[in-house]
């Protein structure tokens, strides 16, 4: 129980020590990717050899007995690089081993024990071939600044002791000691931090709305509702570094007087609801969490919902109906939630990375967040980078940083030799950008002129090979599936919108069909109440402003220039190749092959139905795709 | 079953505002809501039965229809579209021999699912069966993984298969 500010940096100071006496620090990466390829059994193969040399620690056992010292195994946090995972790093060498196998532990662990490198399993650059053992020089991470996921990959995000330890809650002691709300909310203000879910709005603006609000109860709410497809960011965060989160929320309650918090969390999410729940439990068992924490008299309770599978609850009006156990449907503000917001109290709904951002403004001060990012876009931001990019991963860099440092540089390039076609930002609510435009600074304001968006943090890189109009189609398909249903603008217009794209990808439209996309895209986004609405066009506004020839060679070229689209695909049997087995024309769900035994086979265009069925039956290659 | 959904409830202290996590609990237990089990929450609740279905089926968590033994979910999140997960889907559909419009095999073994994105967009394309994550799939791999399940359950001698089981 750490019940003053002094006993704070008491136990910070014991935690601090028992790491010291961890000679040597084998951290294995268990965020979701990794322990999808297999970290756990490396993990437990880790342990259980470091257990039969006698050197294996705990910081249990380093805090029972202070003579004691040895070699830890840790479970960390998602240390980004999830495309070479799984991923074990070792202290204090430095040392970064990537594909790591089971199999490989034994000679890890002696490696590490001598002080030596495994020079086979140290990451190599893909385009270079170079060896970098020391991941801070490998070009994936030189050009990010690491700062809210500073501990993610570095700590074990299941003990408070080792987040204490590196000083965690330490702005929470110094807001409660020598801050007013007032001053608090000021100083977040002052370091120009905005939300980083999307919309960027100023967070201290946000939390002196709700401060000066007259009510009994008040609420914090965190949105950890990360739903566009392709994004990660704010799970990797709260399964690497959950009380960073949690501590951004308690300062968040003390500064606009709030009492309780909630964490709501996608159900898609399980490690880091657990992750949280875990968080939560061992601040309460701390006193960081409850009553009278550090003698300050402010008294705060956090608690998990889960969502369960709904979009448009990453919409803070939703997110609260749903939280509330209704249909997650948004209401219209305002009133806006900083004055009647969870059970009509006023609430504050703040993004993960947001509240992951709030201590250490605390701790360093406003200028130094300022000094980071650009003068209207201050701080960091983190990314998830994927699709068709050599190095897939969980990225931060400075606000400002281009798409083109983004991809090349940190991405490491398009695999494949591929050409870039497009850079997918923001998910469904945000857009597609072409390759002249990856030289624009990464910010709110930036990107918003180019009718695109942050959004939370994903980037997905689409090559040669993806059809952009396909890739509308898909973003309208998942919008048209998540719309509410509220409003009719939205839910009858993505149906349309979605059904106008079908028909250009079965190359059936007409330049009227086009015209008409547009108009609907227009009203959907004039008309509908919430974010989901107003954004559901922008895939198809984007993709038309910058790739308007790609939709018109599908509809007046009739072809998919990427040769994704299968109505545009054509079927021909090669009569040098075929030997008449006539597998194909049995497989034909259309009947469109005809032929006689042993001889040559003919595929009817006019009844062919494009699925490529006879191209997978064919066991000598006879049938051509073009 | 009630009594189960009763000890749900108690839990909960009856609070209206945790229907949601209700049932996910019923769901846990049953692997999808059983309508009797509803309309006892309603009652229970005091809200009309049509407020529960309401809330029910407007999130993509729920189901009003039993599932399979395992359930694949194949991830369409936009990292794994990009990367092919579409022809993961359709060469599942097929082996698993599923109809127009369904999601279940006729022997109750298997359910087959798109889901919106896991989050795990550096490993796609992705595929999750049951909890296990099973990252950069292909149609074949995919498929092999499936047909093994599927050996396993036809030997009823063997042990459960593990390929299904939870590796978080």
């Amino acid at each position: 129980m750490i019940a003053t500010v002094t006993e704070l940096k008491q136990a910070q100071r014991e935690y601090a020590a028992c790491l010291e006496r961890e000679r040597t620090r084998i951290l294995v990466c268990a965020g979701t990717g990794c322990i999808a390829n297999g970290a756990m059994r490396i993990y437990e193969e880790l342990t259980r050899l470091a257990a039969e040399t006698g050197s294996l620690v705990d910081i249990d056992l380093l805090l029972e007995d202070e003579a004691r010292e040895g070699s830890a195994v840790v479970k960390t946090g998602c240390r980004g690089f999830c495309a070479a995972g799984p991923l074990v790093h070792v202290e204090p060498a430095g040392v970064l081993y990537t594909h790591v196998k089971a199999e490989d532990a034994g000679e890890i662990l002696q490696a590490a024990l001598r002080g030596e490198v495994v020079e086979r399993l140290v990451y190599r650059d893909p385009a270079s071939g170079e060896p970098y053992p020391r991941p801070e020089a490998a070009p994936f991470y030189r050009r990010q600044t690491r700062q809210v996921l500073e501990r993610c990959g570095a700590i074990d995000p299941e003990r408070i002791e080792e987040y204490i330890a590196q000083g965690g809650y330490q702005a929470l002691a110094r807001v409660l000691r020598e801050m007013t709300p007032e001053q608090v909310c000021q100083e977040v203000l002052a370091s120009g931090l905005r939300g980083r879910g999307g919309a960027g709005f100023p967070t201290g603006k946000k939390w002196e709305f709700a401060r000066v609000q007259q009510s009994d109860v008040k609420y914090v709410v965190c949105n950890g509702d990360e739903g566009d497809p392709g994004a990660f960011m704010n799970r990797s965060l709260m399964e690497g570094d959950p009380h960073r989160v949690l501590e951004g929320m308690i300062i968040a309650g003390y500064a606009i007087g709030a009492s309780q918090g909630v964490f709501y969390v996608r159900a898609e999410y399980p490690l880091a609801v657990r992750r949280i729940r875990t968080a939560i439990a061992q601040a309460e068992e701390k006193g960081l969490l409850g009553d009278n924490i550090l003698g300050s008299g402010f008294s705060f309770r956090a608690s998990v919902k889960e969502g369960a599978g709904a979009f448009v609850c990453g919409e803070e009006t939703a997110l609260l109906a749903s939280a509330e156990g209704e249909r997650g449907m948004p209401r219209p503000k305002p009133p806006f939630p900083a004055v009647a917001g969870l059970y009509g109290r006023p609430t504050i709904i703040n993004n993960v990375e947001t509240l992951g951002n709030v201590a250490a403004i605390i701790n360093n001060g406003a200028q130094w967040f300022r000094n980071l990012g650009t003068e209207k876009s201050a701080g960091t931001k983190t990314f998830a980078l994927t699709g068709k990019v050599r190095n897939t991963g969980l990225v931060e860099v400075p606000m400002g940083c281009t798409l083109r440092e983004m991809v090349f540089d940190i991405g490491g390039g398009i695999p494949g030799g591929k050409r870039l076609k497009a850079v997918q930002i923001g998910g469904p609510s945000g857009g597609c950008l072409p390759e002249e435009m990856l030289d624009l600074p990464l910010d709110y304001d930036t990107l918003q002129a180019k009718g695109a968006m942050v959004g939370s943090g994903g980037l997905v890189v689409i090559d040669e090979d993806n059809c952009i109009v396909e890739v509308a189609r898909f973003f309208m398909q998942f919008i048209q599936n998540e719309s509410c249903g509220k409003c009719v603008a939205c839910r009858e217009g993505t149906k349309q919108m979605l059904a106008l794209l079908q028909k250009i990808v079965d190359g059936k439209a007409t330049m009227e069909d086009l015209d008409l996309l547009e108009e609907v895209a227009l009203v959907v986004r004039d008309a509908s109440l919430c974010g989901l609405g107003k954004t559901a066009a922008n895939p198809v506004l984007s993709t038309l402003r910058y790739f308007r020839e790609e939709y018109l060679a599908h509809i007046q070229g009739r072809t998919c220039p990427a040769g994704v689209c299968a109505a545009f695909r054509h079927y021909a049997i090669d009569p040098e190749k075929c030997k008449g087995c006539g597998r194909c024309a049995r497989a034909c769900p259309a009947g469109a092959i005809t032929g006689e035994v042993k001889k040559p086979y003919v595929i009817d265009q006019s009844k062919c139905a494009h699925c490529g069925a006879c191209v997978d039956t064919c066991r000598f290659g006879a049938v051509e795709e073009r | 079953m009630l009594v189960a959904v009763e000890s749900i409830l108690a839990r909960h202290g009856y609070r209206r505002s945790d229907l949601i996590a209700m049932l996910q609990e019923i769901q846990e237990s049953y692997h999808y809501l059983p309508e009797e089990a509803l309309n006892y929450l309603a009652t229970a609740l005091g809200v009309s039965p049509a407020t529960v279905f309401g809330v029910a089926t407007f999130y993509a968590q729920f189901s009003l229809d039993p599932k399979g033994k395992y359930l694949v979910r194949v991830c369409d999140g936009t990292a794994c579209h990009v990367k092919g997960s579409q022809r993961i889907y359709d060469r599942l559909v097929k082996k698993l021999k599923l109809r127009e419009g369904r999601v279940t095999t006729s022997d109750g073994l298997f359910t087959l699912e798109t889901v919106a994105c896991l989050g795990a967009c550096g490993i796609a394309p992705v595929m999750v069966i049951n909890d296990t994550v099973h990252p950069q799939m292909t149609p074949e791999a995919a498929e092999t993984i499936v047909e093994t399940l599927m050996k396993r359950e036809a030997e009823p001698e063997t042990e459960p298969a593990a390929v299904g089981e939870g590796n978080a």
